[in-house]
């Protein structure tokens, strides 16, 4: 193996065909498809009486209408993505909804037509009466329980959880100090900028369905769609061609729509296709971020922490088909980089009449970074140290790895810290910031983070060298804009001795690839990169295998450079990958290409049958790689933030990150997808705030008023790199792709606080928000 | 209607909205629909020179007007157009969704201002929304894009 790839900036190979244009997302996917359009609840929480559809069929140029009990799995709850035996009382959703609907947007009825203007006309004619029923809309209120959600789920509570790590009770009753501290969290969401799609064709011939789909997960789409409608995997395709965009929520299984298209193609002999838009989004695709905790921390007069608990409600919304993911990161995640020697954390997931709640980038994790960033910062103040120093009292340090936090992780397994370097990045990161700079009303935030990336089970590759000497490579997850055709394209090119260029990636499309999980997680590196080594290395070692019999050379004397297999020590010896990858397909017809080389009369027979006994033909390999545990990267996010005393605007004048991701495929890439992170980051601490009124109505449905930022909001972002490589997978490699949002809201809600002088303890803020915080209150000196 | 110079008919359908019918009907999927509401800036094409929002128009007010897409910045074979490769330079994309909103409203820009100050660029990108990049490489795009036009 060469590193002439790995760790190098390499510019991106799927740039070419986006920039002119010819990128293929799923709306761009035509051939004829019908097209369709949901009818959705228009009531947060209501009893349906009666549904309607005769006008709609009626409707010209109308093909199908469909509602629950015309579908053969319409009477059958959604499955539980991940069920958890916390989660005591999961409930999931119906494809269409036929008794009672539980958050506004909910789907009820399915038409299909000629065109989408006409599946449009239809929908507003399907007529749904509708019982209204009480409406339960905050994190707060589902626990208070006044009304329920769900008839037989007592209290809203789907599921509760209590971890202990030590003795809190005894620790915070003989802690010198205690404080109690509460922090409250809103709903945003991740907006994509493509939003959902699906189109679908079934071949009665073949009894073939083919489905392109804009989610992170084909093969699951593909798993469930097989056993939903009876068919062998192998009868269906599930393709996530260019997705514009994910950061979770395009990960479920399944969105009513997801089953309906197909359903429809196979129905009606004709490809369909449904387009989400913008509104529709921000009301039918999964949501996140409503929390709040409950902290009280001891600590002694040095500013250590001796004892923590945190008491929280995660708002799960209307259903739970994401299982309890989402608060049990946040419950593993509160300590961070900080030795907590007394932890106890407990959450109730309470069910609310909003949209349901699945990971979005960071997935619990800003929650629990801003309680404890923000609880570390209080401490400071009373005990009177620096916000950076406090940090440094209580990190936990580089010689403690592996570090057992002893609460359970995401995995099933607990979690294990695999390597780090805490202090570095704080160091690293204050040098960096630099000195404050003059004026008024500016303050100074700092965060520290770690996160669990690269979760399993498993990633898979095919590796294949072609007979022209090019390189194909594929993997199950796809890509929504992480770069993966660039950065497996390095891991495999180094493998095989070949430059980027001669290797296509391709991902997310079950025909080429499938087996696999997923992209989600920040996993895609760590899972589906180590897989792509795995591979390319047992194609290199197949490769050396029939060099070494043709050159008569021991195999562990070959190494692979510049597209060939060469004799160590005698770079003139050798044979080209090409021509390898002849060798290895014994053949009785020869195609050109070279491949006369391989037939039963070639002037060089290998002594035996043409295929040894368990040998394969072509020079290629699937490989699997299933990580023992989950990778931890880390990082210090710090900020200067001005916040002007009558507008409230925030001015964020300097911006620094420093990442620690373990050792780096791309460092190119990986900033990319840091400076992305934190401009998320800037909106869910500042800017985006999902609105839903007491009906349970989001008032704020569309870009016009929930802002997601505008270049004018986002600073330049100065980006340091420290690397520990990760001693679980053989790349070294830990997961990046979260890691940009994650401690944003702690470190902006640090600096305004450093700059008006009023806690910070709730995200999103706003210049409302602040206005109302800044203002005399009574009571307060 | 011209499209990227060549001449086409105007849709049947009159509430044919322009980036429809450019995609559905002219089979010019690069520009993008990514909120309708002339918010996100994805579908931003050029009318007569000036980026506009296909998505708030319809396809037969551009009657007797000059539309430019992003195919028609690079032909087939040719080497990027200065912005295209700008942006590729920068890693001004990712997932490429707002791309091609971004690389019309840029072209605009530089077709008024060659050398273009920060603020003339904050001001010709502050209406395209891109969730994946977090803008500072597109901004350092844009720069580049001037560079390499006036070479």
């Amino acid at each position: 193996m060469t590193t002439k790839w790995f760790g190098e900036r390499v510019q991106r190979v799927e740039d070419d065909r986006l920039l002119r244009g010819h990128g293929r997302f799923t709306d761009d996917i035509d051939d004829g498809a019908l097209e369709s359009c949901l009818v959705r609840s228009p009531y947060a929480h209501a009893r349906i009486t009666s549904i309607d559809v005769a006008a709609a069929r009626a409707l010209p140029g109308v093909v199908a209408v469909y509602v629950a009990a015309d579908l053969p799995f319409g009477n059958i709850d959604l499955p539980i993505l991940i069920p958890h035996p916390n989660l005591t009382h999961g409930r999931t959703q119906r494809c269409l909804a036929s008794e009672v609907v539980r958050y506004a947007g909910e789907a009820v009825a399915f038409v299909v037509a000629e065109s989408r203007n006409i599946a449009e006309d239809a929908a507003d004619v399907v007529r749904v009466d509708y019982e209204p029923l009480p409406v339960v809309i905050t994190p707060e209120a589902g626990a208070a329980a006044k009304h329920l959600v769900h008839d037989d789920v007592p209290g809203n509570v789907a599921a509760q959880m209590l971890q202990e790590v030590g003795d809190v009770d005894r620790a915070m009753a003989a802690a010198p100090h205690r404080k109690k501290l509460h922090f409250r969290f809103e709903r945003g969401a991740a907006c994509p900028m493509e939003g959902r799609a699906v189109w679908a064709r079934w071949s009665e011939s073949e009894r073939k369905l083919t489905v392109y789909d804009s989610t992170q997960s084909p093969t699951s789409i593909r798993g469930g769609l097989s056993v939903l409608f009876g068919l062998p995997e192998s009868n269906v395709e599930v393709i996530a061609p260019d997705v514009g965009g994910g950061f979770g929520p395009k990960i479920m299984l399944f969105y009513p729509d997801e089953l309906l298209v197909p359903f429809a193609a196979m129905q009606l002999g004709r490809p369909v296709k449904w387009t989400e838009d913008r509104q529709e989004h921000f009301t039918a695709v999964n949501q996140e971020r409503g929390q709040v905790h409950e902290v009280e921390v001891g600590f002694d007069e040095m500013g250590r922490l001796l004892a923590l608990s945190d008491d929280f409600i995660h708002d799960a919304g209307a259903y739970t088909p994401y299982g309890i993911i989402l608060p049990i990161i946040t419950a593993a995640q509160v300590p961070g980089p900080y030795r907590v020697p007394n932890y106890r954390v407990q959450f109730r997931a309470v069910y609310t009449n909003a949209t349901p709640t699945s990971p979005y980038r960071g997935a619990g994790r800003p929650h629990a970074c801003f309680a404890m960033e923000r609880t570390l910062d209080s401490i400071a103040k009373e005990v009177g140290i620096d916000r950076a120093e406090i940090r440094r009292r209580n990190f936990i340090q580089p010689d403690q790895f592996p570090y057992h936090l002893g609460v359970a992780w995401q995995d099933g397994n607990s979690v294990v810290y695999d390597s780090g370097n805490y202090p570095a990045l704080l160091e690293k990161a204050l040098a960096m910031l630099g000195p404050r700079p003059a004026g008024d009303h500016i303050g100074m935030g700092l965060g520290v983070y770690v996160e669990g990336t690269g979760v399993g089970p498993y990633e898979g590759a095919h590796v294949q060298v072609l007979v022209s000497g090019k390189v194909v490579a594929a993997t199950g997850i796809p890509s929504q804009g992480q770069a993966h055709a660039t950065v497996f394209a390095q891991v495999v090119a180094d493998e095989l001795g070949v430059e980027v260029a001669d290797v296509e990636v391709t991902g997310g499309d079950t025909r080429r690839f499938p087996w696999g999980v997923g992209t989600f997680a920040s996993r895609g590196a760590v899972t589906a990169g180590n897989a792509m080594a795995v591979s390319a290395r047992m194609v290199a070692d197949k490769a050396k295998l029939i060099a070494g019999e043709q050159l008569e050379v021991d195999p562990a004397d070959l190494e692979l450079v510049g597209g060939r297999v060469r004799v160590k020590g005698s770079p003139d010896r050798g044979i080209s990958l090409a021509a390898i990858a002849v060798l290895a397909n014994p053949v009785r017809y020869a195609f050109g290409g070279g491949t006369e080389a391989a037939t039963q009369f070639a002037s060089k027979r290998r002594p035996g049958p043409p295929l040894a006994d368990g040998e394969q033909p072509g020079l290629e390999a699937i490989g699997y790689y299933s990580p023992p545990g989950s990778t931890w990267a880390s990082g210090c996010h710090a900020a200067y933030v001005r916040v002007d005393p009558m507008t409230f605007r925030l001015e964020v004048l300097k911006y620094v990150v420093v990442h620690d991701c373990g050792r780096l495929i791309n460092p190119f890439v990986v900033e990319g997808q840091i400076e992305g992170g934190v401009a998320q980051g800037i909106g869910g601490a500042f800017y985006e705030r999902l609105a839903y009124d007491a009906e349970g109505q989001l008032r704020n449905a569309s870009f016009m008023e929930y802002l997601i930022p505008y270049s004018t909001e986002v600073p330049e972002i100065e980006i340091g790199h420290i690397e520990t490589p990760s001693p679980l997978n053989p790349l070294g490699v830990k997961g990046a792709g979260e890691a940009g949002v994650i401690p944003v809201g702690a470190v902006i809600g640090s600096a305004i606080e450093d700059a008006l002088g009023v806690p910070i303890t709730e995200m999103p803020l706003s210049p409302l928000k602040l206005f109302e915080l800044s203002r005399p209150q009574p009571g307060r000196v | 209607m011209k499209v990227n110079g060549s001449l086409h008919a105007p849709p049947l359908d009159p509430r044919r909205l322009l980036s429809d019918h450019l995609r559905h009907d002219l089979g010019l999927t690069g520009t993008h629909v990514g909120c309708e509401h002339g918010v996100c800036g994805c579908c931003t094409v050029l009318l007569d020179g000036e980026p506009v929002r296909s998505c708030l128009m319809l396809a037969v007010q551009a009657e007797g007007h000059e539309v430019s897409t992003v195919e028609g910045l690079a032909a087939a074979g040719a080497p990027l157009h200065p912005v295209q490769q700008a942006f590729h330079e920068c890693q001004g994309l990712q997932c490429g969704f707002c791309t091609p909103g971004f690389l019309m409203s840029v072209v605009g820009l530089l077709a008024q201002h060659p050398d273009p100050t920060p603020e003339q660029v904050e001001e010709a990108i502050a209406g395209n929304l891109c969730r994946c990049t977090g803008y500072a490489s597109i901004r350092r795009a844009v720069h580049r894009a001037a560079e390499l036009s006036g070479k």
